[in-house]
């Protein structure tokens, strides 16, 4: 199954600005703390990992607990310094591996 | 010689087995598997770990997140740290802790003077009303500290599935 992932990256940008990143990618983040119906614990599941490299280079990187909510979302900034690719990378428990690239122009 | 047949158990003691078997299946019932929950000792520690001998001067963290709380399973948290986010001051990390979740941690997150702003917002998990800390480290070495009391009506991650 692989996961849906929403991100938002503005398409153009001025150097040396500011841009706001939005990520959202669709994922139970199973805490590992709650009883299932047959009165076991449900093994966690969640994301651990998640990077944002701009043109090769990590620019924004969380370790994520439990205690972040399903479909994790994430939102943060980075100073677009050249045109080039952002690529999101979110790893997890279950060999969990989700990428994403989005382009960005920087004039 | 053919064996003696096993005596087979009383119908008073099959039933008192049943009894006894049953009352236990109810004390698993209604008393299932205490959860793990933080403390606020926990927190402490856990910050501890982050802060090593240093320690963080309450200053300049914004914690946005609702004062109350519906549903504790989806809580906006936005963090925003005042910083120049130059090569010589900038936020290199955060780190984000609770009271009365089952681990103490939520977040941590990296980041630099190519940041630009020092601003993240995530949606986090809360299982009671609690405090929630943000913990920035700065540049220099320094770390600085913020918080936010939050009350939930209902608690997420302990809910059973039952």
């Amino acid at each position: 199954m692989t996961a849906r992932i929403m991100a938002s990256v503005p398409a153009h940008a001025k150097r040396g600005e500011a841009i706001e990143i939005k990520t959202l990618i669709s994922h139970p983040m199973e805490s590992g703390y709650r009883v299932g119906p047959n009165g076991t614990m449900i093994p966690p599941d969640i994301i651990r990992l998640f990077t944002c490299t701009y043109n090769g280079e990590e620019v924004f990187r969380a370790e994520l607990s439990s205690a972040i909510a399903a479909n994790p979302f994430l939102s943060f900034f980075t100073t677009a310094v050249a045109s080039g690719t952002l690529a999101f990378r979110w790893t997890g428990d279950n060999g969990f591996e989700a990428t994403h690239i989005a382009e960005i122009t920087v004039e | 010689m053919p064996e003696p047949p096993t005596p087979q158990p009383s119908r008073r003691v099959f039933l008192r087995r049943t009894a006894a078997f049953a009352a236990a299946s109810a004390a698993v019932a209604i008393w299932p598997p205490a959860p793990a929950r933080a403390t606020p000792e926990a927190m402490q520690r856990a910050i501890r770990a982050v802060l090593g001998e240093a320690e963080a001067r309450p200053s300049k963290i914004m914690l946005d997140i609702p004062a109350l709380v519906e549903n504790g399973n989806a809580v906006p948290l936005t963090v925003s740290v005042e910083s120049p986010m130059s090569e010589e001051d900038h936020v290199k990390a955060i780190h984000i802790f609770n009271e009365r979740n089952p681990q103490p941690h939520v977040i941590s997150i990296t980041l630099g003077a190519r940041a630009g702003r020092a601003k993240v917002a995530t949606r986090i998990k809360l299982a009671d009303s609690q405090q929630v800390i943000a913990i920035a480290e700065m540049s220099d070495g320094s770390f600085r500290s913020g918080s936010a009391d939050v009350i939930v009506t209902l608690a997420a991650c302990v809910e059973d599935l039952q």
